[in-house]
């Protein structure tokens, strides 16, 4: 068993505001590893995306520990470790799609024509290719968070970490993008940790599905999916899905419960 | 098109229409004076026909103005003088070439100081509250005395105009270009620490185009202020013309013709200036997919 590649130990960030504390996580403990889909879910407020943006070196904890690949968060980031896909696109308006895909490469200082042929990889990877010289306006939200998810591959980075990237979209092309996202997933061995609201996404995609729960913010359970790695949508109709997905349901009841 | 069009030509209408009631109501002191003194009785409309033609009248009528700016511009030109001293073409390129050299540097030195404001604290600190202050002294009062003190320094005297242009110009480009390289939202500069971007990468690649529309709006501001700078220059280097120094010899010799003629030229060039900044304002922004 290789170390874990992300590492949370007792991990707390309370943020000082005008109305007294918040404590956005309190002892968080968890441990991704290697290869790992992780979904977070729970409701509004329960601290995911403090927790994905500490392992960012978005946020800076108040107390315990974590690491990103065996370091802190902030050598992780300087090694470029992971991609970080926001909730909103992002795209740059005055760029292509290509061009948007392409700056992180520019930044990081790959060479043109490596850039070139990673731009190619990614665009087909998602199933944008073609769409390289329009302009984001030009395409649909779905499309242009495929986009940004294309821009969070296009470097090395082993890491990807996705703060309700599928949020604003419809079920169907939600639907879509998850299933490419497995095929993305399985292709090129990443780990992922995705924040979510859907129950059936988190379900769907993750090998491990930790439950939190708010104020103060904390996990209420972490939930090993025996779900095979190959899943097709209609996998959603088992038993066994269904009976993990009660089990997050009853998860997020219990942290509503005592909260 | 013809929406647009309709409004704007019943403001003009009525501006003419209220010019010309107030050049009768100023003019016809005068006028009445006249007939007096030569024993004549004058009925209305020769009254009005009086006020609408005198040589130095109050307030000239419109069309007075308009053949005056015909007579000192397209009529020269007829008469191969375009470049002549009496001509308003000649004056306006004096007045255009402090405007232009001021509205540069300005802008140069605007977008300099925006850069550190928005870099650095201290900067932020120490120079914004000195750039405000700036703008309190009453430039257009002791424009004068600058200009003066830099002439007998032996300095270009466009550049010493340019340099009254410059002080009006470069603030609302500090103002705006802060603004602007501020305007990326706390999520895109997370996007840029993820990728550990560097300062000078996160200028050039998201700060710099995303303040573009800012600095259009503040460029355009920047040359009106520029050209008013440049006349309020020439009022004290008179001796080298330029549509300030039409508007002084005007005012000496009583020839308020010339006076709205020389000022008409100078709306004129500075709408013709904020045009231009306009259109590239929008060729650039569609180009760049940020059209408003
Ligand atoms: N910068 C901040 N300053 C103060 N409080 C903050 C800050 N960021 C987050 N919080 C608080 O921390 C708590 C957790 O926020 P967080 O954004 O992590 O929740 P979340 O689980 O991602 O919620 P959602 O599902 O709505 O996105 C919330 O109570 C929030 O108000
Ligand atoms: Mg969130």
């Amino acid at each position: 068993m290789t170390a874990p590649v992300i590492s949370a130990q007792n991990l707390s960030l309370t943020f000082e505001t005008n109305d007294g504390p918040v404590h956005a996580l309190k002892d968080v403990t968890l441990a991704v590893e290697k290869g790992d889909f992780v979904s977070f879910i729970g409701p509004s407020g329960c601290g995911k995306t403090t927790f994905l943006r500490c392992m960012a070196d978005l946020e800076q904890p108040t107390g315990g520990e974590i690491t990103v690949n065996g370091v802190s968060p902030e050598e992780a980031r300087r090694a470029r470790a992971y991609g970080y896909v926001f909730q909103a696109a992002g795209l740059y308006p005055w760029r292509t799609i290509g061009g948007n895909i392409r700056l992180p490469l520019e930044i990081m200082g790959y060479g043109r024509s490596d850039q070139d042929a990673r731009v190619q990889r990614v665009l087909d990877l998602v199933e944008l290719a073609g769409f390289e010289k329009k302009f984001p306006w030009q395409l649909s939200g779905g499309m242009q968070q495929r986009a940004s998810i294309a821009r969070a591959l296009a470097f090395d980075a082993d890491i990807l970490l996705m703060d309700e990237p599928f949020g604003a979209l419809d079920e169907i092309v939600r639907d879509h993008l998850n299933e490419q996202l497995l095929q993305l997933w399985d292709k090129t061995n990443k780990t992922i940790c995705f924040v979510t609201h859907s129950i059936p996404e988190a379900v769907y995609l993750s090998t491990k599905i930790v439950v939190m729960s708010p104020r103060p913010g904390r996990i209420t359970d972490v939930i090993e999916s025996p779900l095979p790695r190959q899943r097709p949508l209609d996998i959603r109709d088992t038993p066994e899905f269904i009976e993990i997905a009660h089990r997050v349901r009853d998860g997020l009841r219990a942290g509503h419960g005592d909260g | 098109m013809m929406r647009s069009v309709l409004p704007v030509l019943s403001v003009v209408a009525a501006i003419f229409a209220i010019w010309y009631v107030a050049s009768i109501g100023l003019n016809k002191p005068w006028a009445e004076d006249k007939a007096r003194r030569a024993g004549v009785e004058l009925s209305t409309s020769e009254l009005i026909l009086d006020t609408w033609s005198q040589k130095k009248p109050r307030l000239p009528a419109p069309h007075q103005v308009a053949a005056e700016l015909w007579n000192t511009t397209g009529a020269m030109v007829q008469q191969g003088r375009a470049l002549s001293k009496r001509s308003l073409i000649w004056h306006g390129w004096i007045t255009l070439s402090s405007t232009l050299l001021g509205f540069v540097f300005g802008t140069g030195l605007g977008i300099l100081l925006a850069i550190g404001i928005v870099h650095s604290r201290t900067m932020d600190m120490s120079v914004m509250p000195w750039v405000i202050a700036s703008q309190t002294v009453p430039i257009i009062a002791i424009a004068p005395m600058i200009v003066v003190v830099l002439a007998s320094l032996q300095v270009d005297d466009v550049v010493a105009k340019g340099v009254i242009s410059m002080y009006l110009s470069f603030f609302p480009v500090v103002v705006g270009m802060v603004k602007g390289l501020r305007s990326p939202g706390a999520m895109q500069m997370d996007q840029m620490k993820t990728w550990n971007a560097s300062r000078a990468q996160t200028f050039w690649a998201l700060r710099l185009p995303a303040s573009a529309p800012y600095l259009f709006a503040s460029l355009k501001v920047g040359i009106a202020a520029s050209l008013i700078g440049a006349v309020v220059a020439e009022l004290s280097l008179s001796q080298d013309g330029g549509l300030g120094a039409r508007m002084l010899g005007g005012s000496y010799y009583g020839q308020t013709i010339q006076i709205w003629s020389a000022l008409i030229a100078a709306a004129i060039l500075a709408a013709g200036l904020v045009a231009i900044i306009g259109l590239i304002q929008r060729i650039t922004l569609k180009r760049m997919g940020m059209a408003a």
